[in-house]
């Protein structure tokens, strides 16, 4: 009893703020929950919404899987790799952590726009326009959301031990065999992290993408913009489409966490 | 506060969901008067009416951002001892900062809509007086690319077209325009302010859009105007009013004749604006 | 098919000047205290760690040299390293196959090879078990099985018993000898224990400050140490000194008898249990004899070691009777006595 009293005791110097955190967290999503107007849920849930939702899913998986090819072997140079100047990168690649969406969006069009430096050319040579589609959308997301993965996927690689990847090459591996079967498994709760961080991010994605990919239903409205132009006429139906975004997302979270977790040990 | 009573009746017998939402009502409120109250507290306002002295708090639409702004210190030039500070924003959401007990003491709002929803709730009493109005222009890149003629080639798929949404008042207004012409048009994407559809325009990612006359002349020389017949056709006004638990109320009623003044009046035509 | 190697590296501050020579199925075994080189030189052998100059061969091939590396994933090696770098994703048996896997042999081939390897170490039924549920010797069984697995010409292991508790330590070692005397390449050990050195090796080199200061088969280093690291590990006294017929004059003060005459630099050793103390001076035989203080008493299992001071310092090891005749305590005077028949003396 006594030692379970002892052991149970937890220090309030952490529990406390842990507690207001949590508190922080969460009661501006009870406060949208108090206010949902759930009885014209069924009333709003239109085919637009059903499109919109649809379509920041899709975009976000894309997105994420974008990120996941170029940003796994961007981690891997920022963290294994003698390459002169890694911290400086490894500062640029925050950069649109800290750049507000809408200037990410800018940024963007300014290379990948019609006239934009890259843009121009794909459109003369390709026939490519990227602003106002859906691949737009992906893109503005990928964007935005890749410092996540890119970033947890460093720490894990910094974090695992390279006398593993050394002793993978005495056994014969290549380095690109070694990656995949030794160096990545190694750091997958790193890289598990930062596909949930990397995901969630391009599903909010706003700023970014209303200015780089613009808005029109069924191509480029996903479910922030949605939520961002219903808050102008309808309040109501902004946190209607909030709450089911906010459900959605946290059912998929939920629901992977679990496969993850119960999956082959 | 419409979603808030709506609520209330909705759920009536559940006291206690609605004793929570008055909690969240009353932390939103709080943070609302934390975020002004960062500003800086002036000196208490002067009990004598003639004299107007203080801090006037200013919520105004966000296309007003560079006229006010002048105004500001005009008034502040003219009022010695007063200091006018503003809260820029969109007229929704501005709305719903005063529907929620924000403390202002003016509010100008970019369409009769969103001055509606305060005066709905009484948050404002007195009767909102127009002081500006505002028509649209198509907006297109500096040389005209895409060699936008007028609002027909607005329905060429052909062509980027940039609006805003219907549910922002450019958008609402763009909308009435169409439907005045009878052109039904092709744009590519539908965006959430005039900011966003200039940004497209002056970076030439759009052939032409529609936007509000004064944006086109605040936008600068990588976007040019063209004035057509059908803008007419939906013409934007703007109104202001003191609001009715202004904290200086003597100073909000002097902001607002201000604004509605002559030298008011230069201030907006200069930006492009018509006066009513 | 001798590997003859030339490794030199340097590193800062530190240089490894190595030459080592591995005949086929001899066991070499690199002794030095921490910080001696001996990881280096490993790791150089590995292909971890190119040469700053010198060479690696086996047989006609170089692995190392001024125009040719050998990357280490291309070296036909096996390394067992010191806490075993067992994939922690892999069961038991993937860890043996991927040594397999990685050199183009067909998935079943090798799961069927990597098998009989873990049924040659005992663990035929530990093919699924994760390295994380395996003790500490089975995962060194799992680590020596994933090396050989592959029929490495060269095999290297990094202090391969030092994770393991005393009593595993035992038998996993002898296990480990049998398996290094069916090997038929060149194994070379790494360790700072002369235990390991001298019951698994063939042949031991003595690595002190990145050079190799002795080498030998390990009777030969224990019974003629030439550095005090080695002397200490196989624990004899041991002096540096220059005889004149039966006079040693050491080198740190003191003389010493031996018994036949002998002239110039030598080396003399005698072991700890040739020393006798005594409270009084004793009389009798030819004996040196000299006087010396108690500086510490250790008590070993069997015997208790007392470190004397004096001219020269010497190690006694007595018996509990006479430890509770003297009543020795730290700071007590005595007399050292060796019989001159008890020392060993070899040319320095």
């Amino acid at each position: 009893m006594t030692r379970n009293r002892v052991r149970g005791r937890l220090p309030v110097v952490l529990v406390l703020p842990a507690v207001a955190g949590l508190a922080f967290l969460l009661v501006p999503l009870a406060g949208l929950l108090i206010r949902t107007p759930w009885t014209s849920l069924s009333t709003l849930l239109s085919a637009e919404v059903g499109e919109a939702l649809r379509l920041s899913l899709i975009c976000a998986s894309l997105a994420t899987v974008l990120c996941l090819f170029l940003g796994i072997p961007l981690a891997w140079l920022l963290a294994r790799s003698g390459l002169p100047g890694r911290g400086f990168l490894r500062a640029l690649v925050t950069v649109p952590l800290v750049l507000p969406p809408v200037v990410g969006g800018v940024a963007l069009l300014l290379v990948l726009g019609r006239r934009g430096l890259i843009g121009e050319h794909l459109d003369a040579w390709f026939g490519i326009s990227l602003p106002f589609t859906t691949a737009g959308v992906v893109v503005a997301e990928a964007f935005v959301a890749m410092p996540f993965l890119v970033i947890s996927v460093e720490g894990a690689l910094r974090a695992a031990d390279p006398r593993f990847e050394e002793a993978a090459a005495t056994l014969g591996a290549s380095k690109w065999l070694t990656f995949r079967r030794v160096t990545l498994p190694s750091v997958l709760p790193g890289v598990v992290a930062g596909t949930v961080l990397c995901w969630a991010r391009a599903l909010g994605e706003f700023g970014a993408t209303i200015t780089f990919a613009g808005n029109f239903p069924g191509e480029t409205t996903t479910m922030p913009l949605a939520v961002y132009l219903a808050l102008e006429t309808d309040p109501d139906a902004a946190i209607v489409l909030s709450v089911v975004l906010l459900l959605v997302s946290v059912g998929v979270l939920a629901g992977l966490r679990d496969r993850w977790i119960s999956g082959p040990t | 506060m419409p979603i808030l009573r709506m609520k209330a009746t909705r759920l009536a017998d559940a006291q206690e969901a609605w004793n929570m939402s008055k909690i969240v009502n009353r932390v939103l409120v709080a943070s609302a008067a934390l975020v002004l109250a960062g500003c800086g507290s002036g000196p208490t306002p002067s009990a004598d009416p003639s004299k107007v002295t203080g801090d006037v708090t200013v919520f105004a639409a966000a296309s007003l951002t560079g006229t006010f702004t002048q105004l500001g210190e005009d008034f502040e030039a003219a009022h010695p001892g007063t200091r006018v500070r503003f809260n820029f924003g969109g007229s929704s959401a501005l709305a719903q900062q005063l529907n929620q007990g924000a403390p202002a003491d003016v509010f100008a709002s970019a369409a009769p809509a969103n001055m509606k929803q305060v005066t709905d709730t009484k948050a404002i009493t007195d009767a909102p007086r127009t002081f500006v109005r505002n028509t649209l222009q198509i907006a297109v890149p500096k040389g005209n690319p895409g060699k936008i003629a007028g609002l027909a080639d607005f329905a060429d798929a052909g062509r980027k077209i940039a609006l805003c949404a219907e549910q922002v008042p450019c958008g609402a207004a763009a909308k009435k325009v169409f439907e005045a012409a009878k052109i039904t048009p092709a744009p590519d994407t539908l965006e959430q302010d005039v900011k966003a559809v200039l940004t497209k325009v002056s970076l030439g990612e759009v052939d032409g859009a529609l936007v509000y006359r004064t944006d086109v002349k605040a936008a600068g020389d990588e976007v040019e105007g063209i004035t057509f017949a059908e803008a007419s056709q939906a013409v934007n006004d703007y109104p202001i009013a003191p609001v009715a638990k202004a904290p200086n109320a003597a100073a909000a009623k002097a902001f607002v004749e201000f604004v509605l003044s002559d030298k008011g009046r230069a201030v907006f035509s200069a930006a492009g604006f018509e006066n009513p | 098919m001798t590997l003859n190697a030339e490794l030199r590296v340097t590193r800062g501050t530190f240089t490894l000047d190595l030459g080592l020579t591995i005949a086929p199925g001899e066991v070499v075994a690199l002794l030095g205290p921490n910080g001696a080189g001996k990881s280096t030189a490993l790791r150089a052998l590995a292909g971890l760690l190119p040469l700053s100059s010198g060479h690696i061969t086996v047989g006609e091939s170089t692995w190392d040299g001024a125009d040719a590396f050998v990357a280490a994933e291309k070296r036909p090696i096996g390394v067992v390293f010191q806490d075993y770098l067992l994939f922690a994703h892999m069961s038991a048996l993937e860890n043996v196959a991927f040594g397999l896997r990685s050199r183009g042999t067909r998935k079943a081939e090798a799961r069927a090879e990597a098998s009989r390897w873990l049924d040659r170490v005992g663990l035929s039924g530990y093919a699924q078990i994760k390295p994380r549920s395996l003790s500490g010797g089975q995962a060194q069984r799992v680590a020596l099985a994933r090396a050989l697995a592959t029929g490495p010409s060269l095999l290297l292991l990094d202090e391969p018993l030092a994770a393991l508790d005393a009593s595993t330590r035992l038998q996993v070692r002898s296990e480990l000898g049998r398996h290094l005397a069916d090997f038929g390449g060149h194994t070379l050990l790494v360790t700072h224990d002369p235990l390991d050195a001298m019951v698994l090796a063939d042949r031991l080199v003595i690595l002190e400050s990145g050079r190799a200061v002795q080498s030998g088969p390990p009777a030969e280093v224990a019974r003629q140490p030439r550095t005090d690291y080695v002397a200490n590990l196989v624990g004899l006294n041991f002096y540096r000194g220059r005889a004149s017929g039966t006079e040693v004059g050491l080198d740190g003060g003191g003389t010493l008898t031996i018994p036949r005459p002998v002239e110039g630099p030598v080396h003399v050793v005698f072991p700890p249990t040739a020393v006798s103390l005594h409270a009084e001076r004793p009389e009798g035989s030819p004996r040196n004899v000299w006087p010396v203080t108690v500086e510490a008493i250790e008590q070993h299992a069997h015997t208790t070691r007392v470190r004397l001071d004096g001219a020269p310092n010497v190690l006694a090891d007595i018996t509990t009777a006479t430890l509770a005749e003297l009543r020795l305590r730290p700071g007590d005077a005595l007399w050292a006595a060796v019989k001159a028949t008890e020392t060993h003396v070899y040319p320095a």
